[in-house]
């Protein structure tokens, strides 16, 4: 996979394997295809590998938005709610974020995670994120 | 060796009852949690503690080494399904259903994370755990963290 597809991930994302596959409008759509680190149960996505893209999912669209409003801090992670909704299967996966409330100290993101079937989510997840100045 | 004791440890008295220790090794060592390189520490009847080691390329970012908060929720899920199991007796195949991480504060700078979960009821159907995520002091957690599993003993096929 070619660098570019893995700028401005996590070193632990990068290391996972996932990818930015495509962008919606401004929305990064992140991947990774099945592999032995991400897999659970024997030929399942592990709910914890899942969990990783969701939450990169997250923060690669916050660092988007925060980008193109010229806007500079350091990320923590406050929260992650995550919902499984159905086993991950052998294929490649995809994850979305929506920003559902950018405020001056913190953000609420909703992700979705997908495989073949866009309209059945096979995980779903809530986060908050504190953003603070950035040399703290 | 005869075991003597009254209220023996769980996978002590029952050779086929679900012993973490000695399931550990093998349920770790594949996969995502073996690509993760977690170990069993510990565990009682219904909890189970495991240790996620410090490793450069789990980091969160690129300047700072502390490691992500991802490989915590992998951590923390692992532990869950361990202490189910041990309070379960027996290894059913159970699915995550919801699990919430809560973020006290980031690891300190290369240090391993533990992961403390216990399965605080077991119903026919569900599991619900709540543990805590620590880089070596249990009283100063980096995370706390709520889930609930679901018992997909029948037909995997529909989870």
């Amino acid at each position: 996979m070619s660098d570019a597809g893995k700028a401005g991930l996590t070193p632990y994302a990068r290391s996972l394997g996932i990818t930015v596959h495509d962008e919606e409008h401004g929305a990064p759509v992140l991947m990774f295809d099945f592999g032995g680190e991400v897999e659970g149960r024997p030929g399942h996505l592990h709910g914890g590998a899942t969990s990783g893209l969701l939450e990169t999912a997250a923060y690669a669209i916050l660092r988007n938005e925060l980008a193109r409003l010229g806007r500079k801090h350091r990320l923590k992670p406050i929260n992650i709610t995550v919902q499984f909704l159905s086993a991950g299967k052998q294929r490649p996966t995809y994850a979305k974020g929506r920003i559902t409330k950018l405020g001056r100290r913190n953000a609420n993101i909703a992700v979705e995670a997908w495989q073949d079937d866009r309209d059945r989510p096979i995980a779903t997840a809530i986060m908050n994120i504190f953003m603070t100045d950035e040399d703290r | 060796m005869a075991d003597q004791t009254k209220h023996p440890e769980p996978g002590r008295s029952n050779p086929n009852r679900f012993d973490p220790s000695r399931a550990a090794p093998m349920l770790l060592s594949h996969g995502h949690a073996g690509w993760l390189g977690l170990e069993y520490c510990g565990h009682g009847a219904d909890w189970v503690e495991l240790k996620l080691p410090w490793r450069e390329d789990l980091l969160g970012e690129d300047d700072h080494e502390v490691l992500a908060s991802g490989p915590i929720i992998s951590l923390m899920d692992m532990a869950s399904g361990l202490c189910i199991w041990t309070k379960m007796g027996g290894f059913n195949a159970i699915a995550t259903l919801d699990l919430r991480v809560d973020y006290q504060r980031p690891a300190r700078e290369r240090a391993a994370v533990f992961g403390h979960a216990e399965c605080y009821r077991l119903t026919r159907s569900a599991a619900f755990v709540r543990g805590f995520a620590h880089d070596g002091d249990p009283d100063d957690p980096v995370a706390h963290i709520a889930g609930v599993f679901m018992s997909i003993g029948g037909d995997p096929r529909n989870v």
